[in-house]
């Protein structure tokens, strides 16, 4: 029985086509995944079934739930729906929550909107849903506020909310992106148990091939608001008609080939490095705690390697990288770089630092929107004593745009002109520039599309090979990690658990975490020879 | 919005002229007396009618907006020139020793009345345009401090700026490199709004007596003056008053528009 049909939809904001001629359906009991690149219409197809399209949207089409065509609705028939008939999950719980109210009258809400509910009969209610999704009361009492609460487990009472009154329908707007892995599997789960147990559609907006494959029954390709290919799932990764969708399948499962370097002699040593913050006082007068972020770290780089470093958020990591890059100081321990301190005394040591540089994970934020990209690029050569000036920096700053796929025109636009890829391409520059012996890349490729993504993963091996990288690769993605690093060490609470050659860590796990990451992480299957 | 900023412009515009013009011309002579022509209503001979002592007011506004533009002028320099410098200098060494005492400093002057701390300064300094300038200008310092801290603070955790520690800046080097240009937009529509508020401040200070002292005209003192003849000349007190009113309400309308013209976020609804 057909649930949700969407027949010839065509959306436009402001005179700006979002999508053209999107037709699919969603039988009752299934699970319909959407998937394709940013920018492909995939959300404005969810917000428009949602009818929450932004301001100066046109629609032409149906969008038809049951028997009734949503376009046609006035907003207080629509308002009965939402919720009622249709209910969704958002892409970031911390949003999505009201953090001053309890998750109790947060669920019960939903409730006391569509139906006449008593509130003590409300909050039972509110209880039993919660229950269902995995907070038991024993545990999360209706009293809990949100920041009470993991990521992981807030996400589970924006589905109470959602499924509170046993929708027909249930949108998840990338559910499970802000979620660490092992996170991630549980709350996919979760969503495939209560569509099959309510019979509910469920209609999955999501850039992970990886979990599409997992759990959809049928798969709708999209790519510049157009649906390109639609199937069963079983069918569709087997027998691929659209070449955009062998393609984003082959870009997901990218791999590349470093080239081999000689490992030299030490170049970055870290050893027994702690670092604490202090926790607020509990009481007024009490001694404020302190929390452990990096516990007793110990590893060395060497010169030519590229070391991964993963784990899940709040392990440590960003807090290690940012002592490496001598930006936090450290409690215990000492970091070198080269035999030389990256902190003398409380200051950190300049001469060390010329010799690394980072790319960081988001390329919106990582520029000055007021700078020329020339200016950008050139900011670490503040580091030099005698900074090249006139032609030798123009030639400095060719050369190092040319070396990542851009071209020397580049160096005098804005850097709102250029793309996501583009950007992380400027940031890898900027990096570049003054040769240094380390880089250190902080989830550098984990914002970007799949097929950007494949791309920067080759530029990054192409480099590795032109100018002697080593780097130092933190992420959560461990398929990205398995492909671009030579060693991995994993990180759980602080502490290096388990650290080895990339293959052999990931082939044959020793510590049970790298085991219960690497199961969780889900897995395209396997396509060759098909 | 759009519609806001040319309103405002075009009365700022109207007032700065005004006082451009009085430099060289004026319809008559602004102290000359004439007795027999005072409390005129408003006729073709003098447009705004005259006062008192037969002083033509549009002279006299004319004049009049040259002190209250300077006096909020200067007064909000001296905020900006303190105020921005002190606020990124707590937001680069935010949680510090340094943050504390600049905000709670600025804290501080905020918790003083500032019409009653100006009334005192120039009641011991003496009255005069200088020590209201200087009275007006201590109370713009915490606004632009607190506004560049609040904005810098959210900039300061960014990745460039983290890129541009990486590359050895210093944080003063970042402050004036990075974070100043990054909050602009914000202060330049914080200084019209300031700068209404100090053309009240100034004409609230004369109208006290404690502002600009005769014979230099000033819009508070007009209207001080005016007070006696309220109901002989309403004109005395309505043609001051409603230069002091547009002028503010010029100003708000092309901070508010400005604020709306910056934002890039707005600027795309609006194409």
């Amino acid at each position: 029985m057909t649930l949700l049909s969407i027949q010839n939809l065509s959306l436009s904001i402001h005179a700006f086509d979002v999508l053209h001629d999107v037709s699919f359906s969603i039988a009752a009991g299934e699970i319909v995944a959407v998937t394709g690149e940013s920018g492909s219409g995939k959300s404005m197809t969810a917000l428009g079934v949602m009818q929450l399209l932004p301001q100066g949207a046109r629609t032409t089409g149906r969008i038809m739930l049951g028997e009734t065509d949503l376009t046609t609705l006035s907003e207080p028939a629509l308002c009965a729906l939402r919720g009622n008939d249709m209910g969704m999950v958002f892409q970031e719980p911390m949003t999505a929550l009201n953090p001053v109210k309890t998750i109790g009258d947060q669920v019960a809400e939903t409730i006391r909107i569509h139906e006449n509910t008593p509130k003590p009969e409300a909050l039972r209610r509110a209880a039993q849903t919660l229950e269902r999704v995995g907070l038991p009361q024993s545990q999360f009492p209706l009293s809990r506020f949100p920041h009470e609460l993991s990521g992981g487990q807030r996400q589970r009472v924006v589905i109470a909310m959602a499924i509170a009154l046993r929708p027909r329908l249930l949108i998840a707007d990338e559910p499970t992106t802000a979620l660490d892995v092992t996170t991630q599997a549980q709350i996919l789960k979760l969503l495939g148990k209560l569509a099959r147990e309510d019979g509910m559609g469920l209609l999955m907006i999501t850039h992970d091939l990886a979990v599409v494959a997992d759990m959809a029954d049928r798969i709708i390709v999209m790519r510049h608001g157009r649906l390109v290919e639609q199937g069963k799932t079983h069918d569709l990764l087997r027998n691929m008609q659209h070449p955009y969708t062998r393609q984003l399948f082959a870009a997901s499962a990218h791999t590349v080939t470093l080239p081999q370097t000689a490992q030299g002699t030490p170049l970055l040593e870290v050893s027994g490095v702690s670092r604490d913050y202090r926790t607020p006082r509990k009481t007024l007068l009490g001694k404020p705690g302190t929390f452990r972020a990096v516990d007793n770290v110990t590893f060395t780089l060497n010169r030519g390697e590229r070391l991964g470093l993963v784990g899940e958020s709040g392990c440590g990591k960003s807090t290690l990288t940012r002592a490496i890059l001598g930006l936090e100081q450290v409690q215990q321990g000492t970091i070198t770089l080269g035999r030389e301190p990256v902190f003398t005394g409380a200051r950190p040591n300049l001469a060390v630092r010329r010799r690394m540089q980072v790319v960081f994970q988001d390329p919106y934020g990582s520029f000055n929107p007021r700078h020329r990209v020339a200016r950008q690029v050139t900011e670490p050569f503040h580091l030099l004593d005698s900074p090249p000036t006139g032609a030798a920096r123009q030639k400095a700053v060719d050369e190092a745009l040319t070396a990542v796929g851009l071209t020397p025109a580049d160096a005098q636009k804005y850097i709102h002109e250029f793309s996501g890829g583009q950007r992380q391409r400027i940031a890898i520059a900027r990096a570049l520039i003054i040769r240094p012996e380390l880089i250190v890349f902080d989830e550098a490729v984990s914002a970007l599309d799949v097929s950007v993504r494949a791309q920067i993963l080759d530029l990054l091996a192409d480099l590795c090979g032109a100018y002697d990288l080593s780097y130092l690769f933190i992420s959560h993605d461990l398929s990205v990690v398995r492909t671009i690093t030579d060693r991995v060490l994993v990180m759980q609470r602080g502490k290096i658990v388990e650290q080895g050659a990339t293959e052999q860590v990931f082939a044959d796990p020793q510590h049970d975490y790298t085991r219960t990451l690497i199961n969780a992480a889900p897995v395209l299957p396997d396509l060759h020879g098909v | 919005m759009i519609r806001n900023l040319i309103l405002g412009g075009l009365l700022s515009a109207l007032f700065i002229t005004a006082a451009l013009v009085s430099f060289f011309w004026t319809p008559f002579e602004y102290t000359a007396l004439n007795i027999p022509a005072r409390l005129q209503a408003p006729n073709m001979t003098h447009l705004l009618g005259t006062d008192h002592f037969g002083r033509d007011i549009l002279s006299l506004i004319m004049v009049g907006a040259r002190t209250s533009i300077a006096v909020a002028l200067v007064a909000v320099g001296i905020g900006m020139c303190l105020g921005i410098p002190l606020g990124l200098w707590a937001a680069a060494r935010r949680g510090s020793v340094v943050d504390e005492v600049i905000m709670r400093g600025n804290d501080l002057v905020f918790a003083f009345p500032s019409l009653v701390i100006a009334i005192l300064i120039t009641a011991v300094f003496g009255a005069g345009a200088v020590n209201a300038i200087i009275a007006i200008g201590i109370f713009n310092i915490p606004v632009f401090a607190r506004i560049t801290r609040g904005a810098a603070l959210s900039l300061w955790e960014r990745d460039f700026i983290l890129a541009a520690r990486v590359a050895g800046k210093s944080a003063t080097r970042i402050s004036v490199e990075h974070i100043l240009p990054n909050v602009t937009n914000l202060l330049i529509v914080q200084c019209t709004i300031q700068f209404s508020l100090g053309i009240l401040a100034e004409a609230a200070l004369s109208y006290v007596g404690l502002g600009a002292q005769p014979p230099t005209p000033s819009w508070g003192r007009m209207l001080a003056d005016a007070q006696t003849m309220v109901s002989l000349a309403p004109h005395m007190a309505l043609m001051p008053g409603f230069a002091i009113i547009l002028t503010v309400l010029g100003l708000n309308l092309m901070g508010d528009g400005l604020r709306d013209y910056l934002d890039p976020r707005l600027r795309v609804r609006r194409t």
